[in-house]
């Protein structure tokens, strides 16, 4: 099924779109703060931006609920918040505190608690959908029913290995997997047409045998309607939903990027929309929220956000003479000459 | 009497009985029981727990990997050694990486159907052990014997670490035993597989077997051979590689891969950097030649070293 509909109704009630745009806010405000670290010199690495893609990230973040598994990539702040991640994990991931969750040991994206359900990526693009392919048909083979796995990617990531073998293996096994597909015109640099060559990257459904879905990305409430949908949909045995979402990136690739190579006309077309800012006036219009909630909301998200990155700078660093230099669970099976 | 080939699919039948949470698969490994019959009527045994796999490796690796995460313990059958290769990032950049990054343990066991036979050709053949030993975060199994082929699978599976068990096609149905062992030396000791005197050789999985041939020759010559077979090759036993050099005075490694770096450089370098002083002549190496896997028979059993090459090594590295 190929759900290629405009969307012609705008949600009706204030939740979820308010609570979305929470998240949205959250993660574009603490994604700007991270970026001024980075020019401060306070972030070892690089910083990656989602702006442009929070009204995509949060939608699948929100439809997702807890025991369903979520593999998020790179741009994908807003969807980790949304399904649970603390401000404090992603902070201590980029500066690099000892008490975060990779301990310094790994810095930015590429962070998780696989054991709640939210993996974490390794760069590898495609890598993780297989991966979260072998959760669902863990829980299948355990009896359990009801859980959905998401994952998302970039229409560079399409081009892939792991993507062609991972979609094939999910839609054989019939799992219960969403893969969101933000297609943010440019692979680092690498404009579509030197990415793919058919019409509409939702066509690929076709081939897999699978449900496909195309999104403005740009409009929250077309994110909700259709991302909501296709997680039901596999959740209710309809197998893998691909959801082909359009937008731009409104950053580099990462910070250190200035995305010279974005052209005005694309920024000044609807596509350069900021989902963010289309969401604000929504909510104004509907009579959602006031001015005044609005810079009410804004404040105490920033306030969070400093007091989170203040409370984490005063965090110890990782110490090397502390660290366990074993790569292995079972320490005695560690090579004891090369150990040293 | 069992062969190697049936001890891992007794070991195979073994742990799916004993461990709910152990599931296989692979290509071909459900009903038509694998390529080489090693799952032979586990998939009737055990229903929708023996699983046909797409040639996908790369997705074989990182479903075992998800799985794993969900606490099963899966084992990824790839039909050849060779066809790793495409899963290859989701084996070192994914499996070997996640306890270390994220504290959960990835309990995956992959077997690797390896090493060459006759007239299987440049890429039915490969012994890949080394190549992934390079990585850090994995275990690396090269049973030699039909007892280790069975103990260490069933150690493999219980093991909390990505486990490559890198099994030997050749001694599928050439080697058999009396029965099926009872108890079995834990995973990362090495065994001695014959004692002597003279010179030590360092060696592991098929080549134990072409090293105890030519042990055997030199006996004649008035030489004892002591062979170490490793059976673990990560981690490596160095304590009873020193202990036998000890004895000797000694050192021939002996392996089936290529020769660039890999498991005897990684043997010799031990041995020359913690027990120097126990040599009496250069430690030698002896490996398969630096080219492709050859197709043809009489190609392929000079690419690799044999009981007449080793013997040959052996004598001169007896007479330094």
């Amino acid at each position: 099924m190929l759900d290629t509909a405009p969307v012609t109704h705008p949600a009706t009630v204030r939740e979820p779109f308010a609570q979305a745009y929470r998240w949205m806010l959250l993660a574009r405000l603490l994604e700007e703060k991270l970026a001024n670290l980075y020019r401060g010199g306070k972030i070892n690495g690089g910083v990656f931006l989602g702006k442009g893609q929070e009204a995509l990230s949060a939608s699948l973040g929100m439809s997702l609920r807890k025991g369903d598994i979520f593999a998020p990539l790179i741009r994908d702040q807003a969807g980790r918040l949304a399904f649970g991640e603390e401000v404090i994990e992603a902070v201590r991931t980029y500066l690099g505190s000892r008490l975060g969750p990779m301990r310094g040991r790994e810095g930015n994206v590429h962070r998780g608690r696989p054991q709640d359900g939210y993996y974490a990526m390794i760069s590898h693009l495609g890598a993780m959908i297989s991966v979260v392919c072998g959760g669902l048909m863990a829980r299948r083979l355990k009896g359990e029913t009801g859980a959905v796995g998401a994952t998302c990617i970039g229409d560079g990531g399409t081009s892939t290995g792991s993507f062609h073998e991972a979609l094939n293996l999910a839609a054989i096994e019939k799992l219960p997997l969403v893969l969101v597909i933000a297609n943010n015109q440019f692979a680092y640099s690498t404009p579509n047409h030197r990415e793919f060559a058919c019409r509409d990257l939702v066509d690929k459904a076709i081939g897999y045998g699978i449900e496909g879905h195309n999104v403005d990305a740009t409009d929250l409430d077309a994110c909700l309607r259709v991302v909501g949908n296709a997680v039901e949909r596999a959740r209710s045995g309809h197998g893998p939903q691909m959801i082909v979402a359009n937008l731009l990136r409104l950053a580099g690739h990462g910070e250190h990027d200035d995305a010279g190579y974005i052209p005005q006309e694309l920024k000044d077309s609807p596509v350069g929309r900021d989902c963010l800012k289309l969401a604000e006036c929504a909510l104004l219009e509907r009579g959602w929220m006031s001015a005044a909630e609005l810079e009410t909301l804004r404040e105490e998200t920033l306030r969070q956000i400093e007091e989170t990155v203040a409370t984490v700078q005063r965090e110890p660093a990782p110490d090397p003479d502390q660290e366990n230099w074993c790569a292995l669970s079972n320490e005695s099976l560690d090579d004891l000459f090369v150990a040293r | 009497m069992i062969t190697y080939l049936e001890a891992i699919r007794a070991a195979q039948s073994k742990i799916l009985a004993d461990d709910p949470r152990a599931y296989i698969y692979g290509q071909d490994v459900g009903e038509f029981g694998g390529a080489f019959k090693a799952t032979k009527n586990l998939a009737k045994e055990f229903p929708g727990r023996v699983i046909d796999a797409p040639i996908s490796e790369d997705a074989m690796i990182g479903s075992a990997i998800g799985a794993a995460i969900e606490g099963l313990r899966p084992i990824i059958e790839i039909q050849y050694a060779d066809f790793s290769t495409p899963g290859f990032n989701q084996i070192v950049n994914h499996a070997a990486t996640l306890f270390w990054r994220t504290q959960v343990k990835c309990p995956i066991t992959v077997r690797l159907p390896s090493g060459g036979t006759a007239g299987s050709g440049p890429f039915h053949s490969q012994s890949m052990e080394g190549v992934y030993a390079q990585y850090p975060g994995m275990v690396i199994l090269t049973p030699a014997t039909v007892e280790d082929a069975y103990s260490m699978l069933l150690e493999a599976v219980a093991i909390d670490d990505p486990v490559l068990f890198c099994e030997h096609k050749y001694l599928y149905y050439h080697l058999k035993a009396e029965g099926l062992p009872t108890e079995a030396l834990p995973v990362g000791k090495a065994r001695i597989a014959r004692q002597g005197r003279d010179v030590t050789v360092v060696t592991y999985s098929a080549m134990v077997h072409e090293c105890l041939a030519a042990a055997e020759e030199l006996v004649a010559e008035g030489y004892q051979v002591e062979i170490v077979d490793l059976r673990s090759i990560k981690p490596i036993d160095t304590d009873t590689v020193l202990a036998s050099v000890a004895r000797t005075g000694r050192l021939l490694a002996v392996g089936e891969a290529w020769p660039w770096g890999g498991v005897t450089a990684e043997i010799v370098a031990r041995v020359a950097s913690e027990g120097f002083t126990l040599l009496d002549a250069p430690p030698r190496r002896l490996n398969a030649k630096n080219t492709p896997i050859p197709f043809h028979p009489n190609l392929w059993g000079t690419h690799r070293p044999t009981a007449p090459t080793i013997a040959r090594a052996l004598r001169e590295l007896l007479r330094v």
